[in-house]
């Protein structure tokens, strides 16, 4: 009978596996500028988790998770900005106790959409609902209508674009383009120390095993296989008395949730927020560490989140102008050669290697396994 | 004709209903009625606007016009997924059954319980739910196959599978748009008695040109012609009509 649990046995090892690999040998491997700079890869990978269940299990291709990225983000630096601003940090400004970029742009008291941002519950809670409830409405404007496919994605670029505009417009609310800078202290805990980077790293993969976990209880759930079932028939999800838009509408409001805990986590990890992860560029570079990765592996795509930033850091020091084709090259391939991505090759080549290891050593090799790994393999990882 | 001063309710009446893509009335003025536990085959030439008959019904087309009551309630009003759970459940042309999902999950998906995003995430696999699928999948010859992917089966058995997840559905009324097609006649003789087993407490609507076919399973049969209808009644009396066999069966 197929596995109806949330983990079943091979996603277990992965995951352990992985923890082992963010938990214990990258910390003891690397020192705490190189660990940082793995903290702000893995912010990423919490925005490849939501395409993950967003685009390879619901089939909803979204080019602005940018959008949600910055929104979760911006959350949390006007939180940690404002706690910068204290009145004493500020008192050269013609208006002490407003951010700096505020008194620049001759704005001369707080304006009312930041002050709620003063508390840090309500900051955790907006990390979450703005995005959220931002995709709620997006979703429900375009898949209510029926909107999909190439439209949808056409519209989430549109919406990255729209956003990075304002933000950038708005200067004296937003900090502009230059962003949100000088981020300082968590609740008066000093976020940019050294030991303050290897909490939060720490914190940001807690995090991260979190979204891992709901994300695996909802594929496994019957919603992961109705998103399945709808990529590939939508009709007949639809004529089996199921309100199709409103499972694509949670779809997108998850990866939406994911993408902006991933921007929380960057402003708290890197130390500051700009509208150059917002945009078109940022957006449609999220989409290819998911396909990297492989869009239907949830592990897959936090491994691509993390080969492709360091592929970034490394080829962009050395050959800053090279990167970007080398980036387009990379997606050209990985969709062309290698359609489900690193987890792709891994199911197909490395693990069958595994298991003939392993059935060899045991006297009987065990009936039907190669037939019901096809079955299980494709649908899966 | 009105539904009240009819002495028995029908299960499905179509009143007046008209359809027209850009000016061209694919259906034209149609009106007929389905009793309950009655077998109606629609038939016709291609064109005759039997296939948006039954997406009308399902709620896939909007009527631009008329009425299509089931058992009292307008239909023309509501969602797909309304309708479905109003109890009335379509079968493709094609075979349309998710690939990448197993025949069991197939089977799962189409259980009427669940059917909201909250319910979809705290759905359990219970004994109700198996049993079901194992009742249903032995029912369309599929029970050695539930682990296997959807897309390794055969074109027949594909064709089972969608009308398992329509006996799962449970509907009142049962439309199936030419379940036979394509098939072999070993299939084809298992789907008539498949049929014939699952239509027992359901009014069944099937479209299908094998007329073979639609004399072994047909109670009434209605014959299309340019969206309206030409010949109504048992197949021994359409088959006789001389306009029957004019536009239709004498070709």
């Amino acid at each position: 009978m197929t596995d109806n649990r949330f983990v079943n046995r091979s996603e277990l090892i992965g995951i352990l596996l992985l923890a082992a690999f963010l938990v214990v040998i990258l910390p003891l491997c690397l020192d705490v500028f190189r660990l940082n700079l793995v903290a702000k890869y893995l912010t990423y990978a919490f925005v490849a988790l939501g395409l993950v269940i967003c685009w390879g299990y619901g089939g909803i291709l979204s080019l602005g998770q940018g959008v949600f990225f910055g929104l979760g983000g911006y959350c949390m630096a006007m939180f940690l900005k404002l706690e910068a601003s204290s009145v004493e940090n500020t008192k050269i400004q013609s208006t002490p106790g407003i951010p700096d970029f505020m008194d620049w742009n001759q704005i001369t008291s707080l304006p009312l959409f930041w002050k709620p941002f003063h508390s840090l519950g309500f900051t955790i809670v907006a990390i979450v609902l703005v995005p959220g409830l931002f995709a709620l409405i997006i979703g429900a404007a375009m898949f209510k209508r029926r909107v999909g496919g190439t439209y949808f994605a056409i519209i989430t670029q549109a919406v990255a674009a729209i956003l990075t505009i304002l933000i950038v417009g708005q200067q004296g609310y937003t900090g502009g383009i230059n962003g949100m800078t000088d981020l300082r202290t968590l609740k008066g805990w000093d976020i940019r120390p050294d030991h303050a980077k290897i909490v939060l790293y720490f914190f940001e993969v807690g995090c991260l095993f979190v979204c891992i976990f709901i994300a695996q209880f909802i594929r496994h759930s019957k919603l992961g296989r109705i998103l399945v079932a709808m990529r590939d028939k939508e009709d007949r999800v639809r004529f089996s008395g199921y309100s199709v838009a409103n499972f694509k509408i949670f779809a997108f409001c998850v990866a939406a949730i994911f993408a902006a805990i991933g921007g929380a986590m960057f402003a708290l990890n890197v130390g500051f927020m700009s509208p150059s992860f917002v945009g078109i560029v940022p957006s449609i570079e999220m989409v290819i560490y998911t396909a990297v990765g492989g869009r239907l592996s949830i592990l897959g795509a936090v491994y691509g989140a993390l080969l492709v930033n360091f592929a970034k850091t490394s080829l962009s020091e050395s050959f800053p102008e090279l990167w970007l084709f080398g980036l387009g090259g990379l997606f050209i391939a990985v969709v062309l050669a290698f359609p489900n991505g690193l987890a792709g090759i891994w199911s197909d080549y490395v693990e069958p290697q595994f298991v003939r290891l392993i059935t060899s050593r045991k006297s009987k090799p065990v009936d039907g396994w190669t037939e019901k790994s096809v079955a299980d393999g494709a649908p899966a990882e | 004709m009105l539904v009240g001063h009819q002495p028995k309710e029908f299960l499905l009446a179509v009143e007046a209903l008209t359809v027209s893509f850009d000016g061209f009335k694919a259906v034209n003025d149609l009106s007929f009625y389905v009793e309950e536990n009655e077998i109606r085959v629609i038939i016709g030439p291609n064109g005759a606007g039997k296939t948006t008959v039954l997406d009308l019904i399902c709620g896939k087309t909007r009527a631009t016009s008329g009425s299509i009551q089931f058992r009292g309630q307008e239909l023309t009003k509501l969602k797909e997924n309304q309708i479905v759970q109003a109890g009335v459940g379509r079968k493709f042309q094609t075979p349309s059954i998710y690939d990448d999902l197993t025949v069991f999950e197939n089977l799962e998906i189409s259980f009427p319980r669940g059917r909201t995003v909250f319910g979809a995430l705290t759905f359990t696999r219970d004994a109700i739910v198996r049993d079901r699928v194992h009742e249903v999948a032995e029912m369309i010859f599929l029970k050695d196959r539930l682990n296997v992917n959807a897309e390794l089966l055969s074109h027949g058995q594909k064709q089972w599978l969608e009308i398992g997840m329509l006996l799962i559905q449970d509907p009142e009324l049962l439309m199936l748009d030419e379940p036979v097609a394509g098939m072999s006649v070993s299939e084809r003789v298992k789907t008539a008695e498949l049929l014939n087993r699952i239509i027992k407490d359901r009014s069944v609507l099937v479209i299908e040109h094998d007329m073979k076919f639609v004399e072994d399973i047909a109670h009434k049969v209605t014959v299309l012609h340019q969206g309206q209808i030409l010949s109504e009644g048992t197949m021994e009396h359409v088959k006789n009509d001389p306009k029957v066999i004019e536009v239709y069966l004498g070709h």
